[in-house]
């Protein structure tokens, strides 16, 4: 105990040694970087042969250069006698508005491009098909996933007062996976893919992020080995099983023998339909740990801290947590409805999935309900509304996804635009909403300003992108569900009514509705990047704030 | 609440917190997934069932890298109107030696499961090159760099290697000739003619790209969509033995 105190007193240090070790480690990894692009006889190969080798000797560089500028300014001190790692925090919350706003791009140029294909240029580089992925993996990947990282580092120092574990390590996971986003995104545009959706990375591409990922798991435990508080905080459940439960699924879905060490190419050990229930395992959990318990751990500490009252039941976060976790790993077979996985599959896919609505709103009652007294707050705090909102899109979605896995509704929905509308209810009504709130706490929190540059502003954002995620949701669900009937409608002779081609006629409108949509978005997030780059600066727009608000209206009350 | 009281065990040790985690999130896939490896009618008796050839897998990974499937499902539902749009729904069986899978799971295109055999080459040539030459209000991007590029398969032999390897019935003799196959099967006049279609028998062989001067990546990728669907003997084919 003793020295542990002491270690927290004193400003952090990284060890010659560790230096040294993972120093040597990125030059072995340079070596066999060259020895690769020699051997390849694929192009793209050896262009992420050269971004590796770049990318390392800048991590040697900055491995040795980081234990001179440990100490300094960066870390002081805080109130409690912790010297939090602050500044890791700042590049995750920079790097998730950089990554959000290029991924919201890449989605868009997609959504224009279904309503004119002109806009593909039929070059293989600006290809829808290669294309998707890119929008796919920037939006959970590179942007769900920087905020993961930077809110999981910052809420499990705080939860557990104590200092990230770890000098080099944090940043090797940060670094790390910046790298890994350049590497599947090039890969893409390159044609380097597994062809597994949300999974598309190469093998070389899929063992580099396991190695960062093992890092993040043991930077993550070492933080909590070191807390003071006896109970490990509700938020560092849903990080834990975030963290666990990806890696499992990574490493089981990305299972693949490549043709050569030196070629990108690979092949799944699984085949057909064994190959497709796990993918949709993987996928379906992608969602339900990346995107959903991740989240739920930043809406556990990030709206009671914003709203400044104690969640609303511990009880509930309890039964909330394990039946979360339980029932989302079945709901994968729901992607595969009336198809050639076998209906005991199935039936039992839909069965948990239908069940899983239930903790998902206890999830969200406890996330609402963490309101209750502070309700007023959303009148004067758009941040707060924005993390609220966040929940209702939650239930919303959550509600939506257990209907949808109902084989008969499915048999409608599944391959249409019904699905899209439903991800994109999740993705830019929960996931970036929650995301955004988040961004717009740890800020001035993070910069030490007195509050954000500007709350108005806020609230454009909060209404451009609202307007802009329902016109997109509305536009899919008609387009889905009409295609979905289009495809199923049958003449008074008992023909098929419509040709394929006809129904993907049909859809232009709408297609065009949700690009606009999807603009409106852009244009909301582009207005947070500015005001959290004047909040950084250290700006302060002179708007009267939430209490001369409040005592305004007092004021006028009492009529003076 | 005495249960709840016993929570304090995971919330007081991140080892025993860590554990409980993988217990309860390994239940639910290994129930589902594990089964499909063993029960033995997961896969359906069939008869027409063959590997890929050496060009048509070279088609396939060529389908795979350009992203195809983000559009286009290869799985027919057992529904009324799929099958009377695209043909007898998908079998497992019919991809059993797909690794990975390319089932799809959205159709900004019509599903391809069967296309094979549905549109002349020569259509596919005008189709991939220029989609709206031959469907005025289609939405697919155009491919016309694949008719201008080689086909690179100076490796396709380790690609049967490690198909091989992980399952897919390739013989050595067809693991050891696969470029020789390759380039066979774009020719009907050549001299390993006899000995490729013994080795895949109802595999087409033409020139699939109408350029005989070189193999390009449009041949591979039209020789892989002009069998999609075309192995399985449905003649033969009892629904009711396969039920399940």
């Amino acid at each position: 105990m003793g020295s542990k105190m002491a270690f927290q007193n004193n400003p952090p240090t990284a060890s010659r040694l560790s230096q040294s070790l993972i120093a040597a480690c990125l030059a072995l990894g340079i070596v066999f970087a060259i020895f690769v692009a020699a051997k390849t006889t694929s192009g793209a190969m050896q262009f992420h042969a050269f971004i590796i080798i770049t990318a390392f000797i800048l991590g040697i560089v900055a491995i040795f250069n980081l234990g001179n500028r440990i100490a300094d300014e960066e870390h002081v001190v805080s109130p409690s006698g912790v010297f939090y790692n602050n500044s890791i925090v700042k590049f995750g919350v920079i790097a998730s508005a950089f990554w959000g706003v290029a991924g919201f791009l890449v989605g868009d140029v997609l959504a224009w491009q279904l309503a004119f294909p002109a806009l593909n240029f039929d070059l293989p580089w600006t290809n829808f098909g290669r294309l998707r992925p890119l929008h796919t993996s920037a939006v959970i990947f590179a942007f769900g996933g920087n905020v993961l990282i930077a809110t999981s580092f910052y809420v499990v120092q705080r939860t557990c007062k104590a200092r990230l574990a770890g000098e080099i390590a944090p940043w090797f996971v940060f670094w790390g996976y910046q790298l890994f986003i350049i590497l599947a995104a090039t890969g893409y545009l390159l044609g380097v893919t597994q062809s597994k959706e949300y999974a598309e990375p190469e093998w070389y591409v899929d063992i580099w992020l396991t190695l960062v990922w093992v890092t993040y798991l043991f930077v993550f435990l070492g933080t909590l080995w070191r807390r003071k508080e006896p109970h490990i905080y509700v938020a560092n459940w849903f990080y834990l099983a975030f963290i666990v439960t990806v890696a499992m699924l990574h490493l089981v879905n990305n299972a693949t023998i490549p043709i050569s060490f030196v070629e990108p190419k690979s092949y799944t050990i699984f085949a057909g339909v064994q190959d497709a229930l796990i993918q949709w395992w993987y996928a379906h959990n992608a969602v339900g740990f990346f995107l959903t318990a991740g989240f739920l751990g930043i809406m556990y500490y990030f709206v009671p801290k914003r709203a400044e009252r104690p969640i609303f039941s511990y009880r509930l976060s309890i039964v909330h947590f394990w039946s979360l976790i339980f029932l989302y790993i079945w709901a994968g077979p729901h992607h595969l409805h009336y198809t050639a996985l076998p209906d005991w599959a199935q039936t039992l896919g839909m069965t948990f999935s239908v069940m899983l609505w239930m903790p998902s709103w206890g999830g969200m009652i406890n996330g609402l309900m963490t309101l209750s007294g502070a309700w007023d707050k959303l009148r004067t705090d758009p941040v707060l509304k924005m993390l609220v909102v966040s929940v209702a899109f939650y239930g919303m979605s959550t509600f939506e996804g257990p209907l949808m896995s109902i084989k008969a509704v499915n048999g409608l929905s599944h391959y249409t635009d019904w699905t899209v509308g439903h991800v994109h209810s999740g993705a830019l009504g929960w996931v970036a909403y929650v995301s955004f709130g988040a961004l717009y706490c740890l800020t001035p929190w993070l910069w030490g300003r007195k509050g954000l540059y500007s709350l108005k502003l806020v609230n454009i954002h909060f209404w451009i992108s609202t307007v802009g995620i329902l016109l997109y949701i509305c536009a899919m669900w008609v387009s889905g569900i009409m295609q979905g009937l289009m495809w199923r409608a049958y003449t008074e002779l008992g023909f098929l009514e419509y040709s394929f081609v006809e129904t993907v006629a049909a859809m232009q409108p709408y297609f065009i509705i949700r690009a606009i949509g999807g603009l409106l978005f852009i244009l909301g997030s582009l207005v947070m990047v500015y005001n959290l780059w004047r909040t950084i600066r250290g700006d302060s727009a002179a708007e009267p704030t939430p209490e001369n608000i409040d005592n305004a209206i007092a004021a006028q009350a009492l009529g003076e | 609440m005495k249960l709840l009281d016993k929570h304090a065990i995971f919330e007081k040790n991140s080892i025993i917190l860590v554990i409980g985690i993988l217990i309860t999130v390994a239940i639910g896939g290994l129930i589902e997934i594990v089964p499909l490896f063993y029960l033995e009618n997961t896969i359906e008796k069939v008869s027409g069932m063959r590997p890929y050839t050496p060009l048509e897998l070279a088609g396939r990974n060529i389908y795979v890298r350009e992203g195809c499937y983000n559009c286009h499902s290869q799985m027919i539902r057992a529904t009324r109107d799929e099958v009377e749009r695209y043909g007898h729904y998908s079998l497992a069986a019919e991809s059993m030696y797909d690794h990975p899978f390319q089932w799809g799971s959205k159709r900004n295109g019509p599903d391809l499961a069967r296309v094979g055999n549905k549109y002349s080459d020569e259509w596919h040539r005008e189709h991939l090159i220029k989609p709206s030459s031959v469907v005025p209000e289609t939405i697919m991007p155009g491919y016309p760099f694949l008719a201008e590029t080689e086909l690179k398969y100076s490796l396709i032999d380790q690609d049967l290697k490690v198909n091989q390897m992980i399952g897919v019935p390739y013989t050595d003799d067809q693991i050891k000739f696969a470029v020789a196959d390759l380039e066979a099967q774009l020719d009907e006049d050549s001299d390993d003619y006899d000995a490729f279609m013994e080795r895949y028998p109802s595999a087409q062989v033409r020139d699939f790209d109408g350029n005989r001067s070189e193999v390009t990546e449009l041949d591979a990728l039209i020789a892989y969509l002009q069998m999609l669907g075309t192995l399985v003997d449905f003649t033969i084919y009892n629904e009711l033995e396969n039920n399940r």
